[in-house]
């Protein structure tokens, strides 16, 4: 090797080797780390968290202070204020307190102007009060009918909206990179890191499968050897892209509901995996029953690029954490919003 | 047993590290010395208590006996016999027992006055078992952390472990002794089949030497590494299989503990694309 050589190859491993070095000192996280035990002792099912980033979740799912209760004496709300469809049984006091509530859940920056006419608070003329009239039959329903799901602690519009009208985590159809058609097409995005299935090279799009349309997601077979399990590498993909999405959103590893040596058996299973078994068929629900009608109520400016409303999933309510808002129930105040209004 | 013809002129004084001559004797064909008195000190003890163990469990299925480690909330403590410190005092016994077995390595090489290949290449294997039940363990902060000892438990345990981490063939440790463990095999089944190749030729004809073996990988792939650097090769494949198994679940958990494949964010976030 001449002079010239030997510095270039030199030169090239110095610099190779601070870049490796830079991206093994920044990728990684450290010790000292937090962790769950969740099964018998050795069997190796556990939730590994970094204190550091719990803090920084903490923070992030403070629960907002709650507005004193105004009680339910004096007249209706129906009765004192116009076009009020489905809290019109509501104290005027109780009323006013959920629809301030509600500014600071949804709309804080905004005011009540994000939904109401200034003018004519009765007004529906605007798109967002028709929306946050449904949303708040959502909630209510919710509630009220999905308990299996969210048992006392239930939800409020902060558990989604976090203050900001539109909630950080909602879905569209999405058509994916580009790919072939016809005999080669492949449509599920292998080679593409998938955002929805924590990065990995599965579908990108795990949502419209299973928490619109009702496909199936299992896909393992129960016997040792063959016997007429017909489903295929390709359906077992959208099932992991899935199962990566809801770890993704609860913070939390397969092993928070799976025993991993028969991932399909309930009594392997933790209870969680039942909490999450009607979680699926609540968004699904949720998503056909409330917002794909909507679609037509929504500006073009708010659908997705396919032309679809925003949808619903694990990470709208969850945000990361394994229960929404770390299991503070914000509800327990708002009785009006634990029963579908008449 | 009887010793081999030339067996005689290699056993020879000295050469042990501990004890100086005391251990310094033969059983039959076994090489005693120190080491192999601890060797079989820690077997016996960590195989007896691992018996005891089963006897305590629920089963005599070999499949199915398992002696787990102790619940996490113990940390590094020592944990109550029954739950877990069983487990750990065997922990004792296989790394007394597996360092005892490479010192032992090390001495019979000093006998022969070879180098120290061996037992460098055995430690390789300690290492990575000290890593899941010490190393680990220990910048976790508690024992529970290491793996069950039973047939079937320890996979269990394997397979729950890799779903911790969503997707563990994202592990890039993991992938690159993946990738040294199947190295390993191509190379042995290469060299072997070539060995074997050369040593039964055609009935009636010579065995065959290193020339022929360098000609057969020269046209078949253009390249012969030659009969010593297939094997310092394949050493060097074997110990980093080994090695980066090691690094691959010593920093799942300890210096990671999301999914794997969430991991490669810095690559897809370079500003190179993003």
């Amino acid at each position: 090797m001449n002079w010239g050589i030997r510095t270039t190859v030199s030169l090239l491993a110095i610099v190779a080797g601070t870049l490796l070095a830079i991206v093994i000192l920044f990728s990684f996280e450290r010790p000292p780390l937090q962790s769950v035990q969740r099964g018998y002792r050795g069997v190796g099912m556990q939730e590994n968290y970094n204190p550091r980033t719990l803090e920084v979740l903490a923070v992030a799912n403070k629960v907002p202070g709650v507005l004193p209760s105004l009680g339910t004496a004096g007249p209706k709300a129906g009765t004192v204020y116009k076009n009020v469809k489905l809290l019109g049984g509501l104290s005027v006091g109780q009323f006013t307190r959920l629809m301030a509530s509600i500014t600071t859940w949804v709309s804080p920056k905004q005011g009540c102007a994000y939904c109401h006419d200034t003018k004519d608070m009765a007004s529906d003329a605007l798109y967002t009060k028709v929306v946050a009239r449904r949303m708040i039959q959502m909630v209510q329903h919710v509630n009220a009918d999905w308990k299996p799901h969210v048992v006392e602690t239930g939800v409020t519009c902060y558990t989604c909206h976090r203050g900001q009208p539109v909630p950080a985590n909602v879905w569209f159809e999405n058509a994916g990179p580009p790919h072939a058609h016809g005999q080669l097409e492949t449509e599920s995005g292998m080679g593409y890191a998938s955002g929805p299935a924590g990065l990995t090279a599965l579908p990108y799009d795990p949502y419209s499968p299973f928490l619109e349309k009702d496909a199936s997601i299992r896909v393992q077979a129960t016997t040792a050897l063959p016997s007429g399990n017909l489903q295929t590498i390709k359906q077992t993909e959208w099932t992991y892209a899935l199962m990566m999405n809801i770890s993704q959103s609860l913070g939390v590893n397969c092993t928070y509901c799976h025993n991993s040596r028969e991932f399909g058996d309930w009594k392997q299973s933790t209870p969680q995996r039942t909490t999450a078994w009607h979680g699926i068929r609540m968004t699904r629900d949720l998503n056909n029953g409330f917002m794909t009608p909507l679609t037509g109520t929504f500006p073009p400016a708010r659908l997705g690029p396919q032309g679809d409303v925003a949808k619903i999933n694990c990470a709208t309510c969850h945000q990361g954490v394994y229960k929404p808002l770390f299991g503070v129930s914000m509800v327990k105040t708002f009785p009006e919003l634990r029963s579908v209004a008449p | 047993m009887s010793m081999l013809s030339y067996e005689e002129k290699y056993r020879v004084r000295g050469g042990t590290l501990v004890g100086g001559d005391l251990f310094d004797f033969w059983v039959g064909p076994f090489f005693v010395g120190f080491f192999g008195v601890t060797t079989v000190f820690f077997s016996v003890l960590g195989t007896a208590l691992i018996l005891y163990g089963a006897s305590l469990g629920p089963t005599w299925n070999v499949w199915r006996i398992s002696i787990a480690p102790p619940d996490i909330s113990y940390g590094l403590a020592f944990a109550p016999l029954k739950e877990g410190g069983l487990w750990q005092i065997i922990t004792l016994c296989a790394i007394g027992a597996f360092c005892s077995w490479v010192l032992r390595q090390t001495e019979i090489s000093r006998k022969l006055g070879m180098g120290y290949h061996v037992p460098f290449a055995y430690s390789f294997a300690v290492f990575a078992y000290i890593s899941l039940v010490v190393i680990r363990p220990l910048l976790m902060g508690a024992w529970g952390y290491g793996f069950p000892y039973g047939i079937i438990s320890h996979l269990d345990w394997v397979s729950n472990t890799g779903y911790q981490y969503l997707h563990f063939h994202y592990n890039p440790a993991h992938m690159i002794a993946i990738t040294f463990f199947f190295t390993t095999v191509l190379a042995l089944s290469m060299h072997g089949g070539l060995v074997l190749s050369a040593a039964n030729p055609t009935k009636g004809t010579l065995m065959k030497t290193g020339e022929h073996e360098n000609t057969f990988f020269r046209d078949t792939v253009g390249y012969s590494i030659g009969f010593l650097g297939i094997h310092r090769l394949g050493l060097f494949l074997a110990v980093s299989a080994a090695f980066w198994s090691a690094v691959c679940i010593i920093i799942s958990g300890p210096f990671w503990t999301r999914g794997w494949p969430e991991w490669w964010g810095w690559w897809l976030n370079l500003p190179i694309w993003n």
